[in-house]
């Protein structure tokens, strides 16, 4: 496969942290559109990959291009997020002082320099983009709550949906369903596969049920690197899987 | 769009605050000029200097907010912004001696002829014009913030390190003016001012012109600075301020973002010190000592960082307990600013402004349940 039709093209890529090797000459390969999802455990080097593809950690060796073109390892993080790569974090982040609007206002694509935010009046596609967002990801009765005040799950939810108003080709997404109800965890997956349709979306997660029912290709990650590759049921049956994973 | 601008950041509390301006602009010249001297309301030309003196730290401290309670940059070297406005003014004012001076050299300043100088230096040049020296002064604090900006947040320099750069900086620049042969007048700083734009300085018409000035920069900073907040520039100020990583993950450079608000408040800044120049007269290093930025940050602190109003409030009412103090206990103006910061770290971490909201936000409540308001609704 050559990598110019690839979204995501990961080849031989290390991290070390004081002599830890997080990532240890990791390769991943995404096609447009695909969504996948990849587990491993604690310490498989999930989030420091999300790191390397952001640009907020700065790989030692290997290369990592974007749409087969784009070298990620060489731009810092604004960059490599108005190229389209949007990031939720494992633990909710969003801005707190701020509303649930303005939050959407804040991540929905736009001219992205003070000046132009500066003079920046919101349009009528403006509005209804964020009015589809919030119908999307079921905040529209508390649009105009702080989003510091919003539960657990709402502000993964709220997070999801800064993600799509960035309109990213490519959504990373750290565990969305940590700390969520089963009722939660089951209208997230729905949501991602809603979004799927549109974006590439690369989901990392602990929860084996909401893997399953995302029903997408899995990666395994042990120790910075792929141990396997497939459908869950296949990677499920895999002994080295079950000695490493599945079966602790 | 400029209208749209300044309107759009005008919110009640911005309403205070100009109306409070627009009656001391305009009771403040009538009570010194036209109330008759022993009237009860008349003001003395030196209270009026001392409200001047206070008006222009509010503006320091105001500067200070947009860059500490929107930007999350805790500046503890404000003062040298404020110094080199103040400077700018100050050379201004002394090339307008003439040959009024002691020596009665006609383009040198005395401390010039003093130390044997037969010229100008360069950097003095075009400081006899008035426009020169107003450009100069957000000039001059604008280019060394961009400067400094530029590097500190270019190396992701935060927190407070940051701070402690910053206090570095108005340090080095203390020692520097503090150097006869930098050519600003060593440890005397600039002084002995004749006038400005052509008018008396210690007149009474010129002095009262002076508070008005103060009280109109202020308004204006102040509008553009709550323009700035209300902006969406403003939101991702808050943000970068609260969670720099997730705004850059947006695809924001929050470098960009900071230099702005820092640049700007830096002239701001500048232009305090302008203002305040020709009220006290005199213009010396010991403006870049780190105590006065520490203050600066006092007064913002005590009236409630992150309000602008709260800049304000607390720099005059800081400034008015040490002219009080000063001259009745001299000895314990140290201590009581001291514990003063302390009380209002450990009892009003949101400030004067923040405990009035909290008393405020408690009294309509408990008013509007009898009308069968729903409560919840006051959150909308």
């Amino acid at each position: 496969m050559s990598a110019e039709d690839t979204l995501l093209y990961l080849d031989g890529v290390s991290v070390s942290f004081d002599g830890f090797r997080a990532l240890n000459s990791l390769s991943l390969v995404m096609m447009p559109g695909e969504m996948r999802a990849i587990i491993g455990p604690n310490g498989a080097g999930k989030t420091t990959m999300m790191d390397v593809i952001t640009g907020k950690t700065r790989p030692d060796h290997g290369t990592i291009l974007f749409e087969g073109a784009t070298d990620l390892t060489k731009l810092r993080e604004a960059s490599i997020a108005n190229l389209g790569i949007g990031r939720k974090f494992q633990r909710p982040t969003v801005f707190e002082p701020h509303t649930v609007w303005d939050n959407l206002e804040l991540a929905l694509k736009a001219p992205r320099g003070p000046l132009k935010t500066l003079t920046y009046a919101i349009g009528r596609d403006d509005k209804a983009r964020i009015e589809e967002i919030l119908d999307v990801t079921r905040l529209s009765p508390k649009r105009d709550r702080i989003a510091g005040s919003l539960s657990h799950g709402e502000k993964q939810w709220l997070e999801i949906g800064m993600l799509l108003a960035q309109d990213p080709k490519l959504l990373l997404v750290d565990e969305p369903v940590a700390g969520m109800t089963d009722a939660e965890t089951e209208q997230t997956a729905q949501l991602l596969c809603d979004i799927a349709g549109k974006h590439s979306v690369i989901v990392v997660e602990h929860d084996m049920s909401f893997v399953r029912a995302l029903g997408v290709k899995v990666t395994v990650l042990a120790e910075g690197s792929v141990l396997a590759e497939g459908s869950l049921d296949a990677v499920s049956a895999n002994q080295q899987v079950i000695d490493v994973y599945l079966g602790r | 769009m400029l209208t749209r601008f300044f309107l759009m950041g005008l919110d009640r509390k911005a309403g205070v605050v100009l109306t409070i301006l627009a009656l001391l602009a305009v009771l403040v010249p009538v009570s010194t000029l036209l109330v008759p001297a022993d009237s009860p309301f008349h003001l003395s030309i030196f209270t009026v200097s001392l409200l001047g003196k206070y008006l222009c730290f509010a503006l320091l401290a105001l500067a200070l907010d947009l860059v500490w309670g929107y930007c999350g940059i805790l500046s503890l070297g404000h003062a040298a912004f404020f110094a080199l406005g103040g400077y700018a003014m100050g050379m201004h004012l002394m090339r307008q001696i003439g040959p009024r001076g002691v020596y009665g050299n006609p383009v040198l300043p005395d401390f010039m002829v003093f130390l044997n100088w037969t010229e100008l230096p360069w950097y003095w040049l075009g400081f006899d014009h008035f426009w020169f020296a107003a450009l100069m002064v957000l000039a001059v604090p604008g280019a060394l913030a961009f400067a400094f900006g530029w590097f500190a947040f270019r190396s992701r320099v935060t927190g407070v390190y940051l701070s402690i750069i910053t206090q570095a900086m108005t340090f080095a620049l203390l020692l520097a003016f503090f150097r006869n042969d930098m050519g600003f007048g060593g440890n005397n700083g600039l002084t002995d001012f004749k006038e400005i734009l052509g008018a008396d300085i210690q007149a009474p018409g010129t002095r009262v012109g002076l508070f008005v000035a103060t009280v109109v920069a202020l308004a204006l900073s102040y509008m553009i600075a709550s323009g700035i907040i209300g902006s969406k520039l403003g939101k991702v100020l808050v943000a970068v301020r609260d969670t720099e990583s997730r705004v850059r993950f947006l695809g924001y450079n929050t470098e960009h973002y900071k230099l702005f608000a820092w640049t700007l408040s830096a002239c701001m800044a500048g232009v305090a010190g302008a203002l305040y120049v020709p009220q006290v007269g005199i213009i010396n290093p010991s403006e870049f000592a780190p105590a006065s930025s520490i203050e600066a940050v006092i007064w913002v602190a005590v009236g409630g960082r992150g309000t602008l109003a709260g800049a304000i409030l607390g720099a005059v009412l800081v400034n008015f307990g040490k002219s009080y103090f000063t001259g009745a206990l001299p000895e314990l103006w140290l201590f009581a600013l001291g514990g003063l910061f302390v009380a209002v770290t450990l009892f009003l971490p949101k400030g004067l402004l923040g405990l009035g909201a909290q008393l405020m936000a408690r009294m309509p409540k408990s008013k509007s349940l009898p009308n069968g308001k729903p409560a919840d609704q006051k959150g909308m």
